[in-house]
């Protein structure tokens, strides 16, 4: 015997999310169209003949890479100048990641552990200091890079001080995170007891966080490597600006040569940071 | 806590490892080094004289120039650049679903490793050197910026499509399986739907990061408020320069925002 | 048609006997109802007859054909005739029971068929029929992680019930119903079973739901079956020996103790095919 459950003829049913996806689609549809047109979205222009002319040309002098003495002691001397570009930059975001760290870690606020004196303007210092260190995030370091090359001319100097701001106010929300997501007790009870700001951070939270905070600001370092080449195209000097030169004359070979090396700096940096990591830790 | 506990804590945080010493040591002469290479260039940076010029400089980006017909022209180079980010993260998501396949595992091993190897290198050349290639293959303008987001991104997106992928369950696919469905329906059916909701939270972040790296390729000739920002400050127009980097900003914050509403009622709903 | 397993011997990867010398057979059209203690096999022995699991050693035909020989495209093409039922169905949690339900047929379906209908559902008539037979057609677009266990569990029965394979094999198709749902459940698959001539074997933990539904009753303890018998045949004293390590009173799905004869007449073949 078989029992079915007999549907009655007005009951043709239809796919209820179907209105929502069509109009869904029809939405993209029509916000893609403006994004293709401003964004010269034009694929044939890959085969017109100037550029495929300027490309093939570009990448044909690729090969052989630029392997003469002369151009490899230029490039070995770059290489040093990003790697101290990058060390420089990130010691003195370093330095001004502390202080600001400090004055913003609420472990350490007197506001946290109660009213007392001074507490208003420490808020009010707090929220001060959050804002600048947005601002100061906000800006990405090549626009800063740009902007000190304009200043202080092309050269090294506006890549460390580029890195310095940007990445000193990266580290410095950092730290204060992880700072705040430590075991807090230890400083409290040292701020209670009565213990200036200084020593409660050093002997209170510092033990517990350090491993975090040294393993984060390594792997800083090596994305501090990486910006430092790309600030290079901008005139802030090291193998970016050398790259750049390399281009704009239309040199694949040394082009070539310095891609190579770029990767294995990076490669490099990796392996560093990882030994470091695990070292310090 | 008594006072006994705290002298405790003095102990721990005054014992220092040798190895601690010899790598602080190593750090300490890697850092002083590198400012003694530099030095010729930082000087100019430490004295009292370049300070106040510094000051000054960056005083003079005050206040910004909001005329009606400058603050068009920053507009209109912010839809490109706007758009620039959005295409090359579409493209970049494309392509990067493409190669995410095999670089699963899902067709062996050996197609694994090279499409990783593939997606690695695209992503380890940062975009802007990308981008001066990509000025070079397309021509300046827009369209190189967003071929350049396209092919860094898709290295970035096309590991994290396939990490989700090796990662999703395989009971729905091999349940189909063991109906007769083919591989490929049985992937539509079983495995896409448990990696969408990622797929798209993934693309939508990594279009935050894109819209700032939009606005920078112009320095290399992609267009946009890059490109703009780029010949202000060749020109030394600081005040221009001050619209266009606000322009980046408040950019940056409204696709922060469209980010945000689109993740959550994509990957909820 | 139906299956026939002879002599087979299957092994965990841990080494542990799954299968010891099984050998059992069932025609077209037959049902057969699978009873006995946690890890004792019928899991296993389920998925060697759908073909996803190799035996170690013995023979295996399902349907008339040896599985195992068949090209990749034959095999495809059997396994289509084969519909699982899975204690925990295996469905995405963001798919809707619509899409869960259809894709029963992915297998006979065309390349464009199976992407269209991911686009709008190719048969919703179909499958709400399906889901009509176990009351839950008002479902019928819900999210599958927005269904309860039992409910769950009755879409990855329509989506066998939609497929129309040949052979039916449930693996504890409604442990996460009430007693009434498990009939109306297995009530629906016996019929569907029935009117097609399929044969059906279904793993149950509720000994009262196999002795009710199914009219041969295999007992498997410790990857060898202890008897193959109709229900009649079943006394509690077979039961207790079968479920001895596990609990001392029969598991069943209704709250009420099992009725049985307690010790049946005392020639009882244990271990005989049904021919």
């Amino acid at each position: 015997m078989q029992v079915r459950i007999v549907l009655s003829a007005n009951t043709q049913r239809f796919d209820p999310a179907a209105r929502s996806r069509a109009t869904g689609f029809v939405i993209a549809l029509l916000v893609l169209w403006p994004l293709l047109v401003w964004s010269q979205f034009y694929p044939a222009s890959l085969f017109e003949a100037r550029n495929l002319v300027a490309m093939g040309q570009f990448l044909g002098s690729f090969l052989p890479p630029d392997m003469s003495l002369e151009f490899l002691r230029y490039v070995m001397r770059s290489t040093i100048e990003t790697v101290a570009i990058a060390t420089s930059g990130m010691s003195l975001a370093f330095l001004i990641a502390v202080p600001l760290t400090m004055a913003n870690t609420r472990a350490l606020s007197i506001a946290r552990i109660g009213p007392g004196p001074g507490w208003r303007i420490s808020r009010v210092l707090h929220v001060i200091l959050r804002g600048l260190l947005v601002a100061l995030r906000g800006v990405p370091e090549l626009v800063w890079a740009l902007v000190f090359v304009r200043a202080l001319g092309l050269g090294p100097a506006a890549g460390v001080l580029a890195l310095a701001i940007t990445y000193g106010g990266m580290l410095a929300k950092v730290y204060a995170e992880i700072l705040e997501s430590s075991d807090t007790e230890a400083a409290r009870v040292l701020l209670q007891a009565g213990s200036g700001r200084t020593l409660a951070l050093v002997y209170g939270l510092l033990p517990v966080a350090a491993s975090e905070i040294v393993s984060y600001t390594v792997y800083r370092w090596e994305c501090a490597l990486r910006a430092s080449v790309v600030m290079g195209f901008v005139g802030a000097g090291g193998l970016g600006q050398l790259m750049d030169q390399s281009m704009k004359m239309m040199n694949g070979g040394e082009a070539a040569t310095i891609l190579v090396v770029f990767v294995l700096l990076v490669l490099m940096a990796d392996a560093v940071s990882a030994a470091l990591r695990k070292g310090l830790a | 806590m008594s006072s006994k506990a705290a002298l405790s804590l003095d102990h721990r945080a005054l014992r220092i490892c040798t190895k601690c010493l010899f790598a602080m040591a190593l750090l300490a002469t890697l850092v002083v080094g590198s400012f003694a290479y530099l030095s010729l260039g930082l000087e100019r940076l430490f004295t009292i004289d370049a300070v106040r010029e510094l000051a000054r400089f960056l005083l003079s980006f005050f206040p910004p120039d909001v005329s009606s017909r400058y603050l068009g022209k920053t507009a209109k180079a912010a839809l490109e650049t706007l758009a620039v980010s959005a295409v090359g993260t579409l493209l970049a998501a494309a392509f990067a679903l493409l190669l995410a396949l095999p670089a699963s595992g899902r067709y062996g091993s050996v197609l694994r490793g090279a499409t990783r190897f593939v997606l690695n290198l695209l992503r380890s050349v940062p975009e802007l050197i990308w981008a001066a290639l990509m000025v070079l293959a397309a021509g300046l303008g827009p369209f190189a910026g967003t071929l350049a987001l396209a092919a860094h991104t898709s290295g970035v997106l096309g590991r994290l499509f396939a990490e989700a992928l090796e990662n999703a369950p395989i009971a729905p696919a091999a349940a189909l399986v063991e109906a007769g469905a083919s591989p490929a329906p049985a992937f539509l059916y079983g495995t896409l739907p448990n990696v969408v909701p990622q797929f798209l939270s993934y693309s939508l972040y990594r279009w935050e990061i894109n819209i700032r790296m939009a606005a920078i390729l112009g320095f290399v000739g992609a267009g946009g408020l890059g490109q703009m920002l780029y010949f202000e400050l060749s020109l030394l127009h600081q005040n221009q320069a001050c619209t266009v980097i606000i322009a980046m900003l408040l950019l940056a914050a409204l696709v922060d925002g469209a980010s945000a509403m689109l993740r959550r009622r994509l990957t909820s709903a | 048609m139906g299956f026939q397993l002879a002599n087979i011997v299957l092994t965990y990867p841990n080494g542990q006997r799954a299968l010891s010398r099984i050998t059992l057979g069932a025609g077209r059209g037959e049902r057969v109802a699978v009873i006995g203690p946690s890890g004792a096999g019928k899991t296993s022995l389920l998925r060697l007859l759908g073909v996803a699991l190799r035996p170690d050693d013995g023979s295996v035909e399902v349907l008339g054909e040896a599985p195992w020989r068949l090209s990749a495209r034959a095999l495809r093409r059997m396994r289509s005739h084969i519909g699982v039922v899975y204690q925990k169905p295996p469905l995405p949690g963001r798919q809707r029971a619509i899409t869960a339900i259809l894709a029963g047929r992915l297998g006979r379906w065309p390349w464009w068929r199976a992407i269209g209908s991911l686009i709008y559902p190719a048969d919703i008539a179909g499958a709400e029929a399906q889901l009509a037979r176990l009351e839950l057609a008002d479902r019928l677009f819900e999210r599958c992680d927005r269904l309860s266990g039992g409910q769950l569990q009755r879409v990855g029965v329509a989506r066998v019930l939609y497929q129309q394979p040949e052979l039916i094999l449930a693996d504890e198709p409604v442990s996460a119903m009430d007693p009434t749902l498990a009939n109306l459940t297995l009530g629906q698959l016996v019929d569907d079973a029935a009117a097609r001539s399929a044969t059906l074997v279904a793993s149950l933990h509720a000994v009262d739901l196999a002795l009710r539904w199914f009219p041969r009753i295999i007992g498997l303890r410790a990857g060898e079956v202890v008897f193959d018998l109709p229900p009649v045949r079943i006394t509690e004293a077979l039961l207790r020996d079968l479920y001895a390590a596990e609990t001392s009173v029969p598991p069943t799905q209704a709250p009420e103790p099992l009725a049985l004869p307690a010790r049946g007449p005392r020639h009882v073949a244990t271990g005989c095919k049904s021919e």
